[in-house]
């Protein structure tokens, strides 16, 4: 089949510009626009998400004051709270928006191998979004059943939304699902089989690396999402009994027998675990670009941080039933999950080191996307050290579903790649637009997010340490904690909402950047990597003009001796500039 | 410095180094097209597709509190006055079996180039896998005029229906898609579709990979549901 796509055509004959607006920006084929769509549409989303936070907040920190918040409201502002933030936002964005971004330009391909699936891929994924905002809408709301969907309760009556919420929830995943295979397989295989002349594999990028990485693991993970969603949709619908056990549910008996709720936990985590490194994996990749670039130097490591990528994606399929421990379980199951979880925090923290150590000595530009960048280290140390804790059963078990979980995954898996995310947008933003933002306005967001960040979360260790319970509407007397609890809990929403409203300086400073600013250098950071490198700025259909680029050295050329610049771009000849550290030529 | 190296494959270091080097040469990891490689990895995500459906089906058996009925009555057909265990199973393993035979002279014959023999081969082996969909439609018949459906079951536990219509379904879809994929690769290789562009028939072996991969999940929903 290859011969309809044009991913590797060195020249672009039989090949037509599209022209018309439609075929250009809405039915486009174009990785660029497509990557663009799926950021648009997951950052909108994601903004529903970040509402429905406040919301929350709002409930949780002031709980008498918002009558227009019930209980049943607050189950389902959480469910599609969690559920948008971590698959139709971070998925959607890292892998369908960076992915689709990144993938060809890095490693100097024309467009993705399957074009046309691309496209099907973005609109499956904006049908599966429209079902999932419709759910908001129907009768008895969205679900409530938190983002784990656990069943019974799930599709148990009492449960917010136990009708249509949770078919359309589950009928949306589905559609995901579709969407994001026809999407991973091309960018899998566009990075196995499509990479221009010379870039190996050990000469990628890591951004490249990682977002591959994330795309296998989703290729292997998400089926055991759909095959649960499936199952569950029988039960509810067909009224089978593959996770419902006989119960009574509000003193009727629904008529269920036998089920097994623990098989839906055991096929959700075999998902779930994997899904946080999907989200993880990719911004690590990201970020040590950024940290290399603007600290001018190579990265730390280069073979051991995807020797690490790829131990970490092998081991995050085996680790799942640490979400579990409270389910209960054999002593040796646990004893095995436990270590299991312990030994990813080895090349976790070689990870860790190596971005410390990148940094090290560098030249270190504190631009926009760097503070970001190191903003992520921060707060993913953070967050990693509190998953020591509780990747041990003894210490899970008191603090599972306290607010120290909730500051825990947040820390490791909401903030860390959202800082990554912004990051990432500000290093690219110049290429993908053409256009500088303003970088005060930048840096202001940066510190209000950050150090907000901090101010929500931290208070939240102790008050999960002190025993307040995770998903909980409103606390009611509790002799257990301090009255002062309360005091902490109106000053983490006062946070929350400040850092909501800080994120309109990004959106105030992208706009402006697209009406009034400045057009950007083609290369303004110096970078070395081939997106860099287009004949077009911002790169055209095609990607590369009339010649495909040739890659002579590795991605982080950066301060290297002897040479006029301090960067060596990847596609520049090995007689025109000293040879480099290359990993991925000879040995 | 080191493409002509990387690309003759000749000069690796041994070992595990070599492994790497080889895998991360220049360009490409497989020497397949594009589209075969695609395949390859749709297969393994399919695989997991599977193989959940199939851990769910061996734990909730294992969970159900009722019993699990004897395959080989619920599947035995009367013939001739006799009642054979796993008759039309049996039958219907055979089918898809043969089919994967044709599929496999099929892309032989389109490596030939041979257009006709191709067409009528695929053509036979989509007829023999409607003639699976169809014995399947029977079995599912018969089994909902006996009583077996996905939320109840005379024989025993609720849920060897309900994982049987599950699998089975999800299974002969997966047939059926596969039919009408033949179907209409066959028909271009007949109307010269792939002549024009180029004469590559790489595509009749895409489909071919497909269609074996049907057959061997095939053999595993027989393995665990007819005979366990
Ligand atoms: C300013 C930003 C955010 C705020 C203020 C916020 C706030 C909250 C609150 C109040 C809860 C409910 C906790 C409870 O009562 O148990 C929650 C749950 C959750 N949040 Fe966030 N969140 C934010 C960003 C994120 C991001 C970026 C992610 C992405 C991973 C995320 C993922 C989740 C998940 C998975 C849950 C659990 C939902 C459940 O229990 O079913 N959040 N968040
Ligand atoms: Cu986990």
């Amino acid at each position: 089949m290859s011969y309809v796509a044009f991913a590797d055509r060195d020249h672009e004959h039989e090949h037509h510009d599209p022209d018309t607006f439609i075929t250009k920006y809405i039915w486009s084929q174009d990785h660029k626009v497509i990557a663009i769509q799926y950021g648009l549409t997951a950052i909108f989303v994601g903004l529903i998400a970040l509402g429905l936070s406040a919301m929350m907040r709002l409930q949780l920190g002031f709980p008498n004051d918002f009558h227009f918040i019930n209980p049943e409201n607050y189950y389902q502002f959480i469910t599609m709270h969690g559920m948008i933030m971590v698959i139709y936002l971070l998925t959607a964005l890292f892998l369908g928006g960076f992915g689709n971004y990144l993938i060809p330009l890095m490693c100097g391909s024309r467009d993705m191998v399957f074009p046309y699936m691309n496209m099907l891929s973005y609109w499956a994924y904006l049908l599966s979004v429209i079902v999932l905002v419709i759910s908001f809408f129907v009768p008895g709301g969205s679900t409530g059943a938190g983002w784990t969907l656990y069943p019974p309760q799930a599709i148990s009556a009492g449960t917010p939304g136990v009708d249509l919420g949770i078919l359309l929830m589950l009928v949306s995943l589905a559609i995901f699902i579709v969407a994001f295979t026809m999407g991973g397989l091309n960018y899998v295989t566009t990075v196995l089989q499509a990479r221009c002349k010379g870039m190996t594999l050990m000469r990628m990028p890591l951004s490249v690396w990682g977002i591959f990485i994330a795309t296998i693991l989703g290729l292997l993970a998400f089926p055991a999402l759909l095959v649960s969603a499936i199952m569950m949709l029988f039960d509810k619908t067909l009224h089978t009994s593959f996770f419902m056990p006989a119960i009574s549910s509000m003193g009727v008996d629904p008529g269920y027998t036998g089920g097994s709720p623990i098989l839906f936990q055991h096929l959700f985590w075999f998902f779930g675990h994997p899904e946080v490194y999907i989200v993880a994996l990719p911004a690590f990749g990201l970020v040590s670009d950024l940290l290399s670039t603007h600290a001018r130097k190579n990265i730390f490591g280069y073979r051991m941080m995807v020797w690490a990528i790829i131990a970490i994606g092998g081991l995050s399929f085996i680790v799942w039933a640490h979400h579990m421990y409270v389910s209960g379980m054999n002593p040796y199951f646990g004893f095995f999950f436990a270590t299991t979880t312990l030994i990813i925090a080895v090349p976790t923290a070689i990870k860790v080191y190596n971005w410390v150590l990148t940094l090290w000595e560098g030249n270190i530009h504190l631009r926009v996307p760097m503070l970001f960048a190191i903003g992520f280290i921060f707060t993913f140390i953070h967050g990693g050290l509190t998953g020591l804790f509780l990747g041990n059963v003894t210490i899970d078990l008191p603090l599972s579903d306290t607010y120290f979980v909730v500051a825990h995954f947040h820390m490791v898996m909401g903030v860390s790649p959202v800082l990554v995310v912004f990051g990432a947008i500000y290093h690219w933003w110049p290429k993908i637009t053409g256009k500088m933002y303003n970088e005060t306005l930048g840096k202001w967001h940066f510190w209000m997010t950050f150090l907000g960040t901090y101010a929500i979360y931290l208070p939240m260790h102790y008050l999960g340490f002190a025993g307040v319970p995770r998903r909980y509407f409103a606390m009611g007397n509790t002799d257990f904690l301090p009255a002062s609890a309360q005091d902490l809990n109106a000053a983490i929403t006062i946070s929350a909402l400040f850092v909501a409203a800080a994120q309109l300086l990004f959106f105030i400073n992208m706009i402006w950047s697209l009406v009034k600013g400045p057009k950007s250098d083609p290369n303004p950071w110096h970078a070395t990597t081939l997106e860099w490198q287009t004949p077009d700025h911002p790169p055209k259909h095609g990607n590369w003009g009339h010649h495909l680029p040739e890659v002579h050295r590795w991605a982080y050329d950066y301060s290297v001796p002897g040479y006029k610049d301090d960067f060596i771009p990847q596609n520049v000849p090995a007689d025109k500039a000293p040879a480099g550290r290359d990993h991925g030529g000879a040995h | 410095m080191s493409e002509a190296i990387l690309d003759s494959g000749a000069t690796e270091a041994p070992g595990a180094k070599g492994l790497v080097d080889d895998w991360s040469r220049d360009k490409q990891v497989f020497g397949v097209p594009w589209g075969k490689a695609m395949m390859w990895i749709f297969l393994l995500s399919d695989t997991f597709i599977f193989s959940c459906f199939l851990v769910g089906y061996m734990s909730v058996r294992i969970a159900t509190t009722d019993p699990w009925p004897n395959p080989s009555e619920v599947f035995g057909l009367e013939a001739f006055g006799v009642q054979v265990p796993l008759l039309l199973i049996a039958i219907m393993t055979f089918v898809l079996i043969t089919s994967s035979g044709t599929m496999a002279l099929a892309v032989n014959m389109g490596y030939r180039k041979d257009r006709k023999k191709t067409f009528w081969l695929m053509v036979a082996t989509a007829l023999l896998g409607a003639t699976f969909v169809s014995m399947q439609a029977f079995e599912w018949s018969k089994l909902i005029s006996e009583g077996v459906r996905p939320w109840a079951n005379p024989f025993g536990a609720a849920q060897f229906g309900s994982s049987f219509f599950m699998i089975t379904g999800f299974h002969g879809m997966h047939v059926t898609a596969g039919v009408i994929y033949l179907l209409i690769v066959a028909f271009r290789v007949k109307n010269g579709y792939y002549e024009k562009r180029g004469g590559n028939y790489e595509i009749v072996e895409i489909a071919g990979l497909y269609w074996h991969f049907v057959d061997l999940v095939w053999v595993f929903i027989f393995a665990f549901f007819y005979l366990w």
